[in-house]
C-alpha cells in the first residue's frame, strides 16, 4: 500500500507539474527576477514564434545546471554580477556565443573571448541627503573620510554587489589600502551594514545617514515606485561618484551559453534578440540599467543619472580579487 | 533503551518481517532519502583540498561572531517561545476567562506565516514611514530619526522577537495537547491539597510540560538555526549565513559544507538529548487520562489579564502581518489588478504541499510502526536521524538532494536514449519529483515524532493480545494502530502540509522549467525590493495556511482516547 501510494504520488505529480515542451522553444536559468524580464520575453515569444520557459533561481544556478550535466534542458543563463558570471565559465557549464550581432554590437571587454555577453551594465554609486549634504560628486575614497563618521550606510559586506566593489577597490590598491579603506568604512556606518539596497535611501530620508552606497537602477525604480519609496527618493540625490582619477564601478547582466544547449540556434536568436535596439531599450530603460547597444540613445538611466564613465578596470579583473575582499571584509568584522 | 517499547515484546523470539515487507520498503526508502543529502553533503565537505586552507580565516574571523550570534538568538528564541508557549497553553487549559475558547485556536495562527514575511512586515511597520513611527513624529514634531530614539526590528532582539512570534505555536500545540489530555487527575489532586495557581505551575504544570516542552522547543530550534531568509535581512550573523558567505563568496562548496557538518553534529547531539529526555518521561504519556481537567474560572480583573496576555501574541504574530497584507493586496488591486497567474502558483504549491505531507506521513508511519517492533536500535537511530533533514539550511539540503538526484537522472536520460532511443529529459527534476525528495528529506522527522508519540497512545498489550489472536502484522496496523494514532497522524501531516507550503529555498532552486509557487513569487518580488508587490501571493501563503493551523489548533487528542 505505502509502496503504491508514494509511486502513484510521484506519477501524478509528474502529469501535473510537467511544463509541455513546445517544438520550437528556448529554456532560460535567470537570476535575474521574472518581473523584470517578462516584457521582453513576451515580446521575443510574438515576434519568433519561439516560446521561452524561463526558470528564476537565486543561490545555486551554478551548481545546477552542474549537475544535470549532459542531459540539461539549460540553454541559457542569466546572470546578474560578473562574479557569479566569471564562476560559471570557470565551472566548464558554458560554451563561447557565435554571433555577428554579438560581435558587432557589443565591445570586446563586455564579452570576454564570447564566454559571456553582457547585455547591461549599472554603475554601483553614492548618493546623499538633499537637506543635508551640499556637494555634488564624491569619489569613493572619500567615503573613508572622518567627516561621514556616524553618517554612512550600506548593505551587507558580503553581499555580491560590496563584494564586486570592494573586489575593484583592492585590485586598483593592494590589499594594505583596500584593508584600511572597509575598516575606515565601518567606522563611519551609522548602523550595522544589513538590509537591502533600497533601505539606505529609507535611512538617509529617516536622518540615520547622510550618504550612502546604492546601485543605479535602485534610483530609477524609486522615482517611479507609487508607495513611500517616492518619498526616499525624493529626500536623496546620485553623487558623481568615480574612483580618484578614475571611472566609476559597474557591474553587468549578462548571458552566457549553456555547454550542452538542447536548443542551441534558438538560445543565440534570443540573445540577438536582447541585443536589438527595441529589446535594449525595453529590457534596460525598465530597470534603469544602461544598455549595452550605443545605437540606444537617452535611455531612462542617462536621464535620470547622466551618463556613466566605467572603471577601467576589466570585470574578469574585478572578480578575480573577490575572494580576498571577502576575507578583508570578515577581518574587519565589517558586518558585526 | 530499556524504558523505550515493551519488554515482553524484545524478549521474543525475532517478530517475523513476513508480514511487514511494506514496513521494510518504507523504512529503506525513508532511510535512503534522509541519507541522501546528508551523504552528498559529506561527500562534499571531503572532496576539496582548498577547503583546508579556509578554516584558519573561518576560525578566526567568521566563526566566533557566528556561533555568538546563533547562540544568542537560539537561546533568546528558544526562552520566549517556550515562555509564550506554555503560558497560553497552560492559560487556556486550566482557566476560564473571556474569548478563552477562541483563543485557544487563534493562537496557533501565526504558524501559518513564514519568519522570512514577518520579518519584512516588521520592518515596514516599525519603520521610520510605518505607523508607529509616523504617529510618534505627528505627535511630538519631531521630524528625524537624530531627535529620537525608535526600536530596530533590524537587531539581534528584534531578530528574537520576530522569530519567536512566528515559531512559539510549535510549542504551544505540543504543551497545550499535553496539558489537556494528562493534567487532569495531578492537577486536581494538587488542588484539593490546596496549592495555589503560582505553585501548581512551577511545581505541576512546568514539570508535566517538560517533555511536551522539549518537543516542540526542538522545532523551534531547528527552525531558527535553518533560517537564512529573515535572519539575513534582519542583519544576523548567524551560522547558516557564514555557510553561504562560503559559499557564493569564496566559491567554495566544500568549506561550507565542513560548517555544515560541524554544525549537524551539534544539532545530532541536541536531537539525541531530546529523545533522552522524552524516554525517560514516557510515563506521563502513556497515563490514561479519563476526563479533561476542570477549568477555573478567573474573577474579573484576572480574567480580563489571561486574556491580554493570550491575545498578545496573536495580534503581534497573525493579525498584525495579516492585516499589513490585506491592506497591502487591496491597494495593489486598486493601481493595477491582480496576476491572474496566482491562480496556478497556488495550485502549484497545494499539490506539492499535498504529495509531500502524503508521502511524509506514509514513510513515517511505516518508519515509527517498524520502531516499535524488532530492529529497534537502528530504526531509533534512523528516526533520531530524520531530524538532521529539518536542521540543514534549505538550500545546502537542496543541493545534497541536487546531485545524486541529477546523477540517477542522466543514468536513466542517457540508458533509454541508447536502449530504446528515447529522448526523456531529467525525468526526476523535470518533473518535480527531485522537490518532493527533498521536501520528504526535510520534514520527515516531523511525520516520524508526530505518529511515533501517537502511537505511542497504542498500549503494549493491544500487540500482545492481538497477536496471541492470531492476527497478522498487517491486521495489527490497519485495526489498531491506524484508528488510535489517527489524530497524531492527521496532526503531523497538517504540519508538514503547512512548512512545505513555506518553504522557500529548496524550492527556490530544485523546481522544474516554468514552475512557480507562492513562495517563489513573494521571494522574486522581495528580492527585487518590492516586497509590497509579493502582498497578494504571501497572502494566499498564510490564507493556505491559516486552514491546516486552525485544524491543528480544534484538534483535541483526548477525544479519541482509546
Amino acid at each position: 500500500m505505502i509502496g503504491k501510494t508514494h509511486l502513484s504520488l510521484l506519477a501524478l505529480s509528474s502529469c501535473l507539474l510537467a511544463t509541455p515542451v513546445l517544438a520550437q522553444s528556448v529554456n532560460l536559468y535567470t537570476t535575474r527576477e521574472p518581473a523584470l524580464l517578462n516584457p521582453v520575453l513576451e515580446s521575443f515569444t510574438k515576434d519568433t514564434g519561439i516560446k521561452v520557459n524561463a526558470v528564476f533561481l537565486k543561490d545555486g544556478l551554478q551548481e545546477r545546471v552542474r549537475a544535470e550535466g549532459a542531459n540539461s534542458p539549460a540553454d541559457l543563463m542569466l546572470l546578474v554580477d560578473v562574479g557569479e558570471i566569471n564562476a560559471a565559465v570557470a565551472a566548464g557549464i558554458t560554451q563561447p556565443i557565435k554571433s555577428e550581432t554579438v560581435d558587432k554590437v557589443v565591445p570586446a571587454q563586455l564579452r570576454p573571448d564570447n564566454n559571456w555577453v553582457a547585455l547591461t551594465q549599472r554603475a554601483r554609486i553614492v548618493i546623499a541627503s538633499k537637506e543635508r549634504v551640499a556637494q555634488d560628486a564624491i569619489t569613493y575614497e572619500e567615503l573613508a573620510d572622518p567627516k561621514w563618521k556616524g553618517k554612512f550606510c550600506i548593505r551587507s559586506g558580503q553581499h555580491p554587489y560590496n563584494n564586486a566593489f570592494f573586489a575593484a577597490y583592492l585590485a586598483h590598491n593592494g590589499e594594505a589600502k583596500a584593508e584600511s579603506y572597509i575598516k575606515a568604512l565601518r567606522g563611519n556606518a551609522a548602523r550595522k551594514p544589513g538590509g537591502g539596497d533600497r533601505d539606505v535611501a529609507r535611512d538617509i530620508q529617516s536622518g540615520l545617514c547622510d550618504v550612502a552606497i546604492i546601485n543605479t537602477y535602485y534610483i530609477g525604480l524609486m522615482s517611479q515606485a507609487k508607495n513611500e519609496q517616492k518619498g526616499w527618493f525624493d529626500a536623496i540625490k546620485p553623487l558623481k561618484t568615480s574612483f580618484a582619477g578614475g571611472g566609476t564601478h559597474v557591474n553587468v547582466s549578462a548571458v552566457a551559453l549553456a555547454k550542452n544547449a538542447p536548443n542551441k540556434d534558438n538560445a543565440v536568436k534570443l540573445v540577438d534578440y536582447m541585443l536589438g535596439e527595441k529589446a535594449q531599450a525595453v529590457y534596460a530603460n525598465g530597470n534603469f540599467e544602461y544598455p549595452v547597444n550605443a545605437a540606444v540613445k537617452d535611455s531612462s538611466a542617462v536621464q535620470l543619472l547622466g551618463p556613466v564613465t566605467p572603471d577601467s578596470l576589466s570585470l574578469s579583473e574585478v572578480a578575480k580579487h573577490r575572494k580576498p575582499a571577502a576575507d578583508l571584509v570578515d577581518k574587519a568584522g565589517f558586518d558585526s | 533503551m530499556s524504558a523505550g517499547a515493551p519488554q515482553s515484546l524484545s524478549r521474543r523470539p525475532p517478530f517475523p518481517w513476513r508480514p511487514s515487507t511494506r514496513l521494510a520498503f518504507a523504512t529503506f526508502i525513508g532511510a535512503g532519502l534522509i541519507l541522501l543529502p546528508l551523504a552528498a553533503l559529506v561527500m562534499s565537505a571531503l572532496s576539496l583540498r582548498q577547503a583546508a586552507e579556509i578554516w584558519p580565516h573561518l576560525a578566526a574571523h567568521v566563526l566566533p561572531t557566528a556561533l555568538v550570534q546563533t547562540g544568542l538568538l537560539l537561546a533568546g528564541v528558544g526562552a520566549l517561545s517556550a515562555a509564550i508557549g506554555v503560558g497560553a497553553a497552560w492559560l487556556v487549559t486550566q482557566s476560564e476567562f473571556p474569548g478563552r475558547s477562541a483563543l485557544e485556536w487563534l493562537l496557533a495562527l501565526p504558524l501559518a506565516l513564514p519568519t522570512y514575511i514577518t520579518a519584512y512586515i516588521y520592518v515596514e511597520f516599525m519603520g521610520f514611514n510605518g505607523p508607529l513611527q509616523g504617529a510618534l513624529r505627528a505627535a511630538t514634531g519631531w521630524r528625524s530619526l537624530r531627535e529620537y530614539w525608535f526600536p530596530e526590528p533590524r537587531s539581534l532582539p528584534g531578530a528574537i522577537v520576530i522569530m519567536a512570534l512566528v515559531l512559539y505555536p510549535y510549542v504551544y500545540l505540543s504543551v497545550r495537547a499535553l496539558f489537556v489530555v494528562q493534567s487532569a487527575a495531578i492537577i486536581d489532586a494538587a488542588r484539593t491539597l490546596g496549592a495555589g495557581r503560582g505553585r501548581l505551575f512551577r511545581h505541576v504544570g512546568l514539570p508535566l510540560a517538560r517533555p511536551a516542552l522539549a518537543a516542540g522547543l526542538t522545532l523551534v530550534l531547528l527552525e531558527t538555526l535553518n533560517d537564512i531568509g529573515a535572519s539575513e535581512y534582519l542583519g544576523i550573523r548567524t551560522l547558516t549565513l557564514s555557510i553561504y558567505t562560503t559559499w557564493l563568496n569564496r566559491g567554495s562548496l566544500a568549506g561550507a559544507s565542513q560548517i555544515a557538518c560541524v554544525m549537524l553534529l551539534l544539532v545530532f547531539a541536541l536531537l539525541l538529548g531530546e529523545a533522552r529526555l522524552r524516554e525517560r518521561r514516557r510515563f506521563t504519556i502513556s497515563a490514561q487520562p479519563d476526563r479533561v481537567a476542570a477549568r477555573r474560572r478567573l474573577g474579573r480583573g484576572a480574567g480580563a489579564l489571561a486574556a491580554l496576555a493570550c491575545l498578545l501574541p496573536v495580534l503581534l504574530g497573525a493579525v498584525l502581518p495579516v492585516g499589513f497584507l490585506i491592506a497591502e493586496t487591496l491597494r495593489l488591486q486598486r493601481l493595477a489588478g491582480l496576476d491572474a497567474a496566482l491562480l496556478g502558483q497556488l495550485g502549484n504549491a497545494l499539490l506539492l504541499a499535498m504529495a509531500a505531507s502524503l508521502i511524509v506521513l506514509a514513510l513515517g508511519f511505516g518508519i515509527a510502526a517498524a520502531a516499535r517492533r524488532g530492529q529497534e536500535r537502528f530504526l531509533r537511530l534512523l528516526a533520531r536521524f530524520a531530524g538532521l533533514g529539518y536542521a540543514v539550511p534549505g538550500t545546502v539540503l537542496a543541493l545534497g538532494v541536487l546531485i545524486p538526484v541529477a546523477a540517477i537522472d542522466n543514468l536513466v536520460a542517457d540508458t533509454l536514449r541508447r536502449w530504446f532511443g528515447l529522448e526523456v529529459g531529467l525525468v526526476l527534476i523535470g518533473s518535480g519529483a527531485a522537490l518532493l525528495v527533498a521536501y520528504v528529506a526535510r520534514f520527515l522527522a516531523i511525520g516520524i515524532n508526530g505518529i511515533e508519540s501517537g502511537l505511542s497512545r497504542v498500549p503494549p498489550r493491544v500487540d500482545d493480545a492481538a497477536r496471541s489472536l492470531g492476527a497478522s502484522g498487517g491486521v495489527l496496523l490497519r485495526q489498531f494502530y491506524w484508528p488510535l494514532a489517527r489524530p497524531a497522524i492527521a496532526a503531523a501531516g497538517l504540519l508538514v502540509f503547512v512548512d512545505v507550503l513555506k518553504e522557500l529555498p529548496a524550492t527556490l532552486l530544485l523546481r522544474p522549467l516554468g514552475v512557480e509557487t507562492l513562495a517563489t513569487t513573494v521571494y522574486g518580488h522581495a528580492s527585487r525590493g518590492v516586497f509590497e508587490e509579493g502582498a497578494p501571493a504571501a497572502l494566499l501563503i498564510v490564507l493556505a495556511g491559516l486552514v491546516p493551523a486552525v485544524i491543528l489548533a480544534r484538534t483535541r487528542p483526548s477525544q479519541r482516547e482509546p
